[in-house]
C-alpha cells in the first residue's frame, strides 16, 4: 500500500543553529505583506512572501527605532531585488542579506528559509 | 526729548506704507542699514500691510495676514520703527524731524513716503456721522462695525477701481449698495466706453446699484445728525445709512509744505529723476506723495517700488533714474477681470483698434494697434488671461495676428501666443521690475524648479500675482528647454505621474496593482514587487474609484490588503514603539455622555493613554495589535466607527457650535459639519483631508487653516479651500460666497473630487492650489463654472462614494479570516510583543523607551524622499 504524500499545510521553517524551526502554514503568508514569529530565544523574525512565491525572513526589529516592526511593512522590488521598507521611518532592507538600502552601515539578520 | 546722532548718518524715513517698507529692504541690499541708523515713523497703528489688497479683508484676511513687514527683518538689521509715532514737524535747516510724541531725529537724509489721502468732495455734511473713507485697515474696521450696527443701505462715491472693491465690500457686509459715478461709465481712467459697458452689465447682474453720470451735491442726514440719504445732481434723492468716499486720492504733501519744499500745482513733492526734493537735496520723496519728474503722480504700487529702489541707490551713490512708469493694472474687481496696459484709450497718433465684445457673456477686449503692426495697448474685461502676455508684448509687433490675441478659444482662434515667444527684456513681473531673462536665469543658472522657487529668487509674483500663471508657463518651458529629462514620474515603478495613473484606471477600469504594474510600469518593474511608494498611491486610487471601477472599496480584500501602508493594514496608527492609537469617528466633534463614558471605560480597560485631538475627537494610545478587535468591537457595539485616522482620506470636519447656542452664530455650523463629515467618510485621496465650519465670520472653528473650510454668513456658507496648518501654514483661499445648504455640498463634491483625480501623491491641496497650472482661478472655472465640462462626473464619482461607503471596523470585526491578522505572533498569536511595555506618567502610561533601545541609530524619516 502507498500512502499519498501530504500536499496540504506545507510548513514554513528558518534555519536556526543548524536546526529548521518550524514558524506557520505556507497558506498564512499573504504576497507582498509580512508576519512576526516568535523564536525559542525570545527573538523575532518577519517572515515575507514576494508575487512568486519566494520565501524571506529578517530580524523583525528596526534598528533605527528599536520597534518590532518589519514584519508589517511594504515590501517592493529595488533594480531586481526584494526589500521591505519599515513602517516607522521607511528605510528599505534587502530581504535576502538584511542590508539597508539607504545606510551602507546598517545590516539586520536575515535567516535562511524553507518549506517542508 | 532729542536723539542725537553719533558718529554714524542717520536716514530718516517719513511712512511705513508699502513703498516705505521697500525702500527699507531695498536699504538693507544695499548695505545701508549696517552703516546708517535708520529711523521710521509711522503714523498707523501698525506697519506696513499690503493695502493693494486691503478688501481682502473682509473675504476674511485678518489685519495680520495682510503685513507686508517681517518684524524680524525691522530687528535684524537694527531699524528704528516708530508705530503710531506721525512725523509733525520737519526744521530743514537744522536737519530735524519732530514726531507727535515729542520724539526729535536729526537727520543726514529724510526720505518722505506719506502716500496720499482719500479726496472727499466739499460737499455739505461730508463729515456726518455715517460718512467713512476707504484707505486703511481702520477705515475699514469702522465701517464693518457701522454696517453691522446701524445700516441696511450703503453708497459709495465714486466708481473707479477703490468704488468698485468699496461697494463689493459693502454688499459683503449684507447691505444694499449703490455706486455713484459722475463720469458717464464705471473705471473711467482704465477702461473705454466699451469697456465700462461691459463692466456695467456684469456688476449690476450681481446686484449692486449704479448710477453714473451724476454728481454727489449734498449729504443729508436726520435728526441725530447721521447720514440718511444724499442728493444727487440729477435732482433724484438716494436713502442711504452710510457713505463711503471714494472720489479718488491726494498726495498728502502737507509735511512738505509746511517745510517750505516746493510741491506741484496739482500737489505732490517735486522730486528729479533720482526721487530728490528740487528744492533740498537733503530730502527725498516717494511713492503716491511725490511728483515725478514726468510731471505725474503716481498711484500704483509697481512704480512708488521702483522710486524706492531709485532713491535708496543714489544715497548708496549708485546710478538710477526714475523717468515714468507704466500705468498697466490687471485688476478682480468682484470677481470680475479688469485690465488695461499701454496706451489703452488708444492716443497716438493713426493708431487702430481691434475689438471684440460680447455683451452677453461680459466680454470686452481691445487691442491698440500702430500702423506697421505694432502693440501699443488695451483693455481687457471680463476674461484678462491674456493680459499677461499682451502686455509683455507691448512695443512690438507680435508673431501672430492681433485679432487671434482677443478671439475666445473656439472662434476661429487660429494661434495661443504662450511666453515663449518673448524677448529676455520682456517684463514679467511689472510690481518688482522682473524681466522674462530674470526668471529663466532663475532656472537655469540657480536651479529652481518649481514657480515658489522661482517667486523667491526673483520676488516675480509676490506682490500682486497677476504674472504668476505666465511664470509658470516660463519655469515650465524653461526646464523642458534645458535638455535635463525631467522624469515626472511616480516612483523608479511607474513614468506616470499619479494623476495619469488615476485616468489609467479610470479609464481602463484596473482594480488591480499588479495588473496595472505588468501593462503600464516601466519596463524594467513589470513582473516584479513594486515598491512601498507606489503600491499605497494605487491603492489609493482603486479604493477612490472603487464603486466606479467596480473594485471592492474595502481596504483589506484580497490584493488590496498587501498595498496599503501599516496604518491602513492594521485600520490604526503605528506609535514609536509598535503599538498603535486608535480614533473614533466624532462627527462635528458633538458627543452625547453615554459615548464618552464609553470611551472611557474602554480606555481604562485597556489600559490606554487618551488625548484630545486637534479635530475634536479623543485618541487612545498604546493598543497592542492583537487588542486592536477586541477594542473596536466594543467601540462598533457602542455606535461607534472608525475615523479613519489611519487614512490618507478624510479626518474630521471641526465644529464651533454655532447658532444653536452661539449670541453670535448665524447658521447652524454642528449640524453641515456633521453632514459633511459623514458624506465625505472613508474617501480616499492623495493625503489626508481636515475640514472645519464656523458659525460665524469670528472663525471659532478655524476653517481657514483647513483643506476645505465652512464659513456662515448671513445669506449661506462661504467656501474656503486649499487651508493647511502644519509647517507650511497656508490660509484658505475663498472659492465661493453664500452658497446654500445644497450648493455648498455639490460645489465641495467637485473640488475634491478634483483634487483626487489631480493631485500628485502625497500632496496636500494647500500644494496642489499652488503647483497645478492656473491655481485657484484654474480650480474656480472647473469646479464652478464647469469649463471642461466635467462636473457632471465628478458629482457622479461622490455619489458613487457616497452610496458604497461601509465602516470598515464592524466589517473587519465580522470577518475571521480578516481578524486572524491581528495576532503579535503567527506562531504564538496570545504572548503579547515584549518591546510594547508601558511606564506610568502623569496618572497615565507612556511607553518605556529603554526596551527600544538596541543600538538605535538617528535617522531621517525618509518619506517624501522617494523618488528613486
Amino acid at each position: 500500500m502507498t500512502l499519498a504524500p501530504e500536499t496540504t499545510d506545507l510548513k514554513v521553517q528558518l534555519s536556526l543553529d543548524g536546526d529548521w524551526f518550524t514558524v506557520c502554514d505556507l497558506s498564512t503568508l499573504l504576497p507582498g505583506r509580512g508576519v512576526a514569529a516568535l523564536l525559542p530565544d525570545g527573538r523575532q523574525a518577519a517572515i515575507f512572501r514576494d508575487r512568486t512565491g519566494e520565501l524571506f525572513a529578517l530580524d523583525n526589529r528596526d534598528p533605527f527605532t528599536g520597534a518590532a516592526v518589519l514584519s508589517r511593512g511594504l515590501t517592493g522590488t529595488h533594480r531586481g531585488r526584494p526589500f521591505v521598507a519599515s513602517p516607522l521611518l521607511k528605510q528599505r532592507f534587502d530581504l535576502a542579506s538584511g542590508q539597508c538600502l539607504d545606510d551602507e552601515t546598517v545590516r539586520v539578520t536575515a535567516y535562511a528559509v524553507r518549506t517542508a | 526729548m532729542t536723539a542725537t546722532p553719533g558718529a554714524t548718518p542717520t536716514i530718516v524715513l517719513v511712512g511705513h506704507g508699502m513703498v516705505g517698507q521697500r525702500f527699507l529692504e531695498a536699504l538693507a541690499e544695499r548695505g545701508l542699514t549696517a552703516t546708517h541708523r535708520v529711523v521710521v515713523l509711522c503714523e498707523e497703528p501698525r506697519p506696513a500691510y499690503d493695502r493693494v489688497q486691503l478688501t481682502s479683508y473682509f473675504s476674511g484676511r485678518s489685519p495680520e495676514d495682510l503685513s507686508v513687514t517681517d518684524m524680524r527683518f525691522i530687528e535684524d538689521h537694527g531699524i528704528e520703527l516708530h508705530i503710531g509715532d506721525p512725523a509733525e514737524t520737519i526744521d530743514r535747516e537744522a536737519r530735524r524731524v519732530t514726531a507727535r510724541s515729542g520724539l526729535a531725529v536729526d537727520y543726514d537724509v529724510l526720505v518722505l513716503a506719506t502716500g496720499s489721502y482719500p479726496f472727499v468732495p466739499p460737499v455739505p455734511n461730508k463729515d456726518a456721522e455715517g460718512c467713512f473713507v476707504y484707505r486703511t485697515i481702520e477705515d475699514l474696521l469702522a465701517i464693518e462695525e457701522y454696517a453691522a450696527s446701524r445700516a441696511t443701505t450703503g453708497a459709495v462715491v465714486g466708481g473707479g477701481l477703490l468704488g468698485l472693491e468699496a461697494a463689493g465690500a459693502l454688499k459683503g457686509l449684507g447691505l444694499d449698495a449703490h455706486i455713484v459715478e459722475f463720469a458717464p461709465r464705471l473705471m473711467p481712467v482704465q477702461v473705454d466706453e466699451g469697456g465700462g459697458a461691459a463692466l456695467l452689465r456684469t456688476i449690476e447682474e450681481m446686484g449692486l446699484s449704479v448710477h453714473t453720470g451724476v454728481g454727489t451735491q449734498e449729504i443729508v442726514v436726520g435728526e441725530d445728525g447721521a447720514v440718511t440719504g444724499m442728493k444727487l445732481s440729477d435732482g433724484s434723492e438716494l436713502a442711504t445709512d452710510m457713505v463711503v468716499f471714494s472720489a479718488g486720492v491726494r498726495p498728502r504733501d502737507q509735511l512738505a509744505r509746511d517745510c517750505g519744499l516746493t510741491v506741484g500745482e496739482r500737489g505732490g513733492i517735486a522730486v528729479d529723476e533720482q526721487c530728490r526734493s528740487v528744492a533740498d537735496p537733503h530730502v527725498f520723496a516717494i511713492g503716491e506723495c511725490a511728483l515725478a519728474a514726468d510731471g505725474r503722480v503716481y498711484g500704483l504700487v509697481a512704480p512708488g517700488y521702483e522710486q524706492a529702489e531709485t532713491a535708496a541707490a543714489t544715497i548708496a551713490r549708485d546710478e538710477a533714474e526714475f523717468t515714468g512708469a507704466d500705468l498697466s493694472t490687471k485688476l478682480k474687481l468682484l470677481g470680475v477681470d479688469v485690465a488695461s496696459f499701454g496706451d489703452a484709450h488708444g492716443t497716438a497718433e493713426d493708431c487702430l483698434d481691434v475689438v471684440y465684445s460680447d455683451s452677453r457673456a461680459g466680454l470686452y477686449k481691445k487691442l491698440v494697434i500702430a500702423r506697421d503692426g505694432t502693440l501699443l495697448g488695451g483693455i481687457l474685461v471680463g476674461d484678462a488671461e491674456a493680459y499677461g502676455t499682451l502686455k509683455a508684448f507691448t512695443g512690438s509687433v507680435p508673431p501672430v495676428s492681433p485679432e487671434s490675441l482677443v478671439l475666445p478659444a473656439g472662434a476661429g482662434a487660429p494661434a495661443q501666443l504662450g511666453p515663449a515667444a518673448l524677448p529676455d527684456e520682456a517684463i514679467i513681473c511689472s510690481c518688482n521690475n522682473v524681466t522674462k531673462g530674470t526668471i529663466r536665469g532663475a532656472v537655469t543658472e540657480h536651479q529652481c524648479t518649481t514657480v515658489p522657487e522661482v517667486k523667491k529668487c526673483t520676488k516675480a509674483g509676490t506682490t500682486c500675482g497677476s504674472c504668476v500663471k505666465v511664470l509658470g508657463q516660463l519655469v515650465t518651458a524653461e526646464l523642458e528647454a534645458s535638455g535635463v529629462e525631467v522624469d515626472k514620474g511616480l516612483c523608479g515603478c511607474f513614468a506616470q505621474t499619479r494623476e495619469e495613473l488615476y485616468e489609467i484606471v479610470l479609464a481602463l477600469r484596473i482594480t488591480s496593482y499588479q495588473d496595472l504594474l505588468d501593462r503600464h510600469g516601466r519596463e524594467e518593474a513589470r513582473g516584479g514587487d513594486g515598491c512601498e511608494v507606489c503600491k499605497p498611491a494605487v491603492g489609493s486610487i482603486i479604493a477612490s474609484l472603487a464603486p466606479t471601477i467596480g473594485a471592492s472599496g474595502y481596504v483589506l480584500d484580497g490584493e488590496q490588503a498587501a498595498l496599503q501602508d501599516t496604518n491602513d493594514h492594521f485600520l490604526a496608527n503605528l506609535q514609536k514603539n509598535g503599538s498603535y492609537s486608535v480614533v473614533p469617528r466624532i462627527p462635528g466633534g458633538e458627543i452625547a455622555p453615554e459615548k464618552l463614558i464609553v470611551i472611557g471605560e474602554i480606555a481604562r480597560d485597556f489600559g490606554l493613554y487618551t488625548k484630545i485631538t486637534g479635530g475634536q475627537r479623543i485618541d487612545m494610545f498604546g493598543a497592542r495589535v492583537e487588542q486592536l478587535p477586541l477594542i473596536w468591537a466594543r467601540l462598533v457595539d457602542a455606535g461607534f466607527e472608525s475615523g479613519h485616522a489611519y487614512g490618507k482620506s478624510l479626518r474630521t470636519v471641526k465644529s464651533c457650535v454655532g447658532s444653536t447656542w452661539c449670541r453670535y452664530g448665524v447658521q447652524d455650523s454642528v449640524k453641515m459639519a456633521i453632514d459633511l463629515e459623514l458624506r465625505y467618510r472613508g474617501l480616499r485621496s492623495p493625503h489626508k483631508l481636515k475640514s472645519a465650519v464656523s458659525g460665524c465670520q469670528r472663525e471659532c472653528a478655524e476653517a481657514q487653516s483647513k483643506d476645505f473650510g465652512v464659513i456662515a454668513t448671513a445669506n449661506g456658507w462661504n467656501l474656503y479651500v486649499g487651508g493647511n496648518g502644519g509647517a507650511t501654514p497656508r490660509h484658505a483661499d475663498l472659492l465661493a460666497q453664500d452658497l446654500s445648504d445644497a450648493e455648498l455640498v455639490r460645489l465641495i463634491d467637485r473640488f475634491l473630487m478634483f483634487y483626487i483625480r489631480t493631485a500628485d501623491r502625497l500632496e496636500r491641496t494647500s500644494t496642489w492650489l499652488e503647483r497645478i497650472p492656473g491655481g485657484l482661478d484654474h480650480v474656480r472655472d472647473v469646479v464652478v463654472h464647469d469649463s471642461l465640462g466635467i462636473c457632471d462626473e465628478l458629482e457622479q464619482l461622490m455619489r458613487a462614494h457616497v452610496a458604497h461607503y461601509r465602516d470598515e471596523w464592524s466589517e473587519t470585526i465580522n470577518d475571521p479570516e480578516k481578524l486572524a491578522r491581528f495576532v503579535s505572533f503567527v506562531n504564538a498569536p496570545d504572548t503579547p510583543d515584549p518591546v510594547v511595555a508601558f511606564v506610568p506618567e502623569r496618572d497615565q502610561m507612556k511607553p518605556d523607551l529603554p526596551l527600544l533601545s538596541i543600538g538605535t541609530r538617528p535617522a531621517d524619516v525618509l518619506e517624501g524622499s522617494a523618488q528613486r
